[in-house]
């Protein structure tokens, strides 16, 4: 039992030194010419319910660049939930690739996949983003406890972004403790605080008032200027739309216009 | 981390918990006593069978227990004597012939089991000084006089003073014939035995029945059950110069003791899989019911990295602390009762009659163990724990878009 418990205690070590090795060999790599962080060629999904196809994503071809805050947006059953758990490697193109600050997801195993996502995707979810068992700096600790950075470290990080996101005083709250805008910000402290390549949010605002939802997009505006955080999130609401610096309209899994601002 | 999280998982629902934990707690109470119990019970049982009857060694002659005739003899007892007077573990030792014969009081006849015993060594070997009831118990010097089941006593209507005779056959195949008083009526609790035996004084019966100074067997009683194997294969070695002469011990004396054992053992053991299944069944349940519940959670724990062995492990952690937690609570409760019971005895009420029968006191005590702890809560733990990797191990195949859109 013990040694087993070893076995798989080294596996998962090794694995993470080599990740480690070969993401930052990628960011070395790719460093030099200022590039797209995501780009998605022809990216193709199809749900099967049954005997009926259900196209999600009829061909997408885009491309986000560094530092982009951009909007999907659309009608319900348009792709959005989609295309963002595609890009940020929890789930698989049908066809077409995609990759992500320079890996293409389509020839990673679930494991690097994993590995991915802990070292260059913060996600933010419309609702129940948080731990609860956990608080507040805890849940922001999280992912970097799973990317092995040193205790001591993790804690003031943890805490100079609950601070940054206006919620200091409230470390030690639980997820119950705090409103839905509250747990929202600790959601993208939680995402942003070991400096990921890319913030997906899929409509984190969906669930909060207008006010707080303006609040929220103020943070992730402002995190995306003072961090230089790449986001893309996805929704419904005209004003949030008009936050974007970018927005990427959708129908039927097709881009159906691209407008900068 | 893993740790804390998986801790405050188990009280996040605290009454599931609990109850969770109860069971397991319950069940490992129910197991450490009862096995307990079986463990204190064969004691008990195997003391009375020794205490009343075979001693836990005896020596005689190759062949006399599997047919008890007369003249299969030991034919020099003191000899035999001399090697337990040098056998470590020994604490006393008795001899005794037995033949079967007829009975009879003034118009009744009855066959019963004629038995010469030592007065004075038998005491210190079998129980049966302690059971005469009526009159007394036979002494050094005496001759034609007998102790009997109250049983017997009552078919003969007879009473301590009156005579009976006894006609049976010798050693050497001639008639053996006495009149013997009674002297003393016992009462054993055991009706086959009340009912036919009927004891004299050995140099008594070796006289009437010719035996030439020999006995059928040698009884003895050790120290404690534990030593009984080390004496015997001690008496065996040295036993080898004497052609003729064997040493069997109580579960050879009385295999059907050993063969009870052992029935109640599988039966007991019918019982605990029952009960650990049911328990398995509960507890996986409560399992999979605060894993299914989570899903979404895992999903969340997955889309920013967590590897699904990871969430294995912490959820392993979890049903490990329940249970662990159960058990331990479990061995507590279960060695309080048993010690309670230990100490206080435990009379199965409407049972005395069978107990009586069967030779055993009224009051049985629990007998606790690091044996018997040790199993019941081993068993507990071993089969909680692989409830806990199975409900654990369905996480394993869960896909991270699977578990967000989860309800
Ligand atoms: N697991 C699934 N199985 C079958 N069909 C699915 C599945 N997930 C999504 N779909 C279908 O794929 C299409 C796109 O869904 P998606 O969730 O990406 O849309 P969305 O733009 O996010 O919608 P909403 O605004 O309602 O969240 C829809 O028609 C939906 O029914
Ligand atoms: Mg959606």
């Amino acid at each position: 039992m013990l040694s087993m418990v070893n076995f798989i205690l080294h596996t998962w070590f090794f694995s993470g030194v080599s990740f480690a090795f070969y993401f930052i060999l990628h960011t070395c790599l790719y460093a030099e010419h200022k590039m797209n962080i995501v780009e998605c060629r022809d990216v193709k999904k199809v749900y099967h319910q049954g005997h009926l196809a259900v196209t999600a994503l009829d061909g997408i071809t885009l491309a986000i660049e560094q530092g982009g805050f951009v909007a999907l947006a659309g009608p319900s059953g348009s792709g959005k939930t989609t295309l963002l758990n595609i890009i940020g490697g929890l789930d698989r193109a049908d066809e077409g690739s995609v990759t992500l600050d320079g890996n293409a997801l389509g020839e990673m195993s679930e494991a690097m996949l994993a590995e991915l996502r802990l070292r260059k995707v913060g996600f933010v979810f419309q609702s129940f983003n948080l731990i609860p068992v956990l608080s507040a700096v805890e849940n922001v600790e999280f992912g970097m406890l799973l990317q092995g950075v040193p205790a001591a470290e993790r804690r003031q990080r943890a805490w100079a972004m609950l601070d940054d996101v206006g919620l200091a005083g409230l470390y030690h709250r639980r997820p119950s403790e705090l409103s839905g805008g509250q747990q929202q910000r600790v959601a993208v402290a939680r995402a942003i605080v070991s400096d990921p390549a890319i913030v997906l949010a899929d409509e984190p605002t969906a669930n909060l008032d207008s006010a707080t939802g303006k609040g929220l997009l103020e943070l992730m505006l402002r995190m995306n200027e003072t961090k230089k955080a790449t986001f893309i999130f996805s929704t419904h609401d005209k004003m949030v739309m008009d936050f974007a610096r970018r927005l990427v309209m959708l129908r039927d899994g097709k881009v159906v216009e691209d407008t900068r601002k | 981390m893993d740790c804390k999280l998986a801790w405050r998982n188990i009280w996040r629902n605290p009454r599931r918990s609990i109850l969770t934990m109860a069971a397991v707690a319950f069940a490992t109470t129910l197991l450490v006593f009862m096995l307990s119990w079986q463990f204190g019970s064969y004691a008990t049982m195997i003391n009375a069978s020794v205490r009343i009857r075979t001693g836990h060694l005896q020596v005689q002659a190759a062949g006399y227990h599997e047919n008890r005739e007369i003249r299969k003899v030991v034919r020099e007892p003191q000899a035999v004597a001399a090697i337990l007077e040098r056998t470590p573990g020994i604490r006393a030792y008795t001899f005794r012939a037995e033949s079967f014969s007829l009975v009879s009081s003034k118009n009744r006849t009855y066959g019963a089991l004629v038995a010469g015993i030592d007065p004075q060594r038998e005491p210190a070997v079998s129980t049966i000084r302690e059971l005469v009831r009526d009159g007394s118990f036979l002494a050094r010097g005496d001759t034609a006089e007998a102790v009997v089941g109250h049983l017997l006593a009552k078919n003969f209507r007879a009473g301590v003073g009156d005579e009976l005779v006894v006609l049976g056959q010798g050693r050497d195949g001639s008639i053996a014939a006495t009149t013997v008083r009674i002297k003393g009526i016992f009462n054993s609790g055991q009706d086959e035995f009340d009912r036919g035996v009927i004891y004299l004084p050995l140099a008594w019966f070796q006289e009437v029945y010719g035996m030439q100074g020999a006995v059928n067997s040698v009884v003895a009683v050790c120290d404690s059950l534990d030593v009984v194997p080390a004496a015997k294969s001690h008496i065996q070695k040295a036993l080898a110069g004497m052609s003729g002469l064997t040493v069997l011990d109580w579960q050879e004396l009385t295999p059907g003791l050993v063969q009870a054992i052992k029935m109640d053992l599988i039966s007991g053991m019918l019982f605990y899989v029952i009960l650990i299944v049911v328990v398995a069944f509960s507890i996986m349940n409560t399992f999979l019911m605060a894993i299914f519940e989570r899903t979404r959670e895992f999903g969340v724990m997955m889309a920013m990295g967590t590897r699904p062995g990871r969430l294995m492990r912490i959820l392993v952690m979890e049903s490990l602390g329940m249970t662990l937690i159960g058990v331990l609570a479990g061995i507590v409760a279960g060695s309080l009762v048993t010690w309670y019971f230990q100490v206080n005895g435990l009379v199965i009420s409407g049972a005395e009659e069978m107990m009586r029968q069967f030779g055993l006191p009224e009051r049985m005590y629990p007998q606790l163990s690091l044996l018997s702890i040790g199993v019941g809560a081993g068993i507990v733990l071993l089969l909680t724990c692989l409830t806990a990797l199975y409900s654990a191990f369905r996480v394993r195949r869960l896909k991270p878009v699977q578990a967000l859109t989860a309800v």
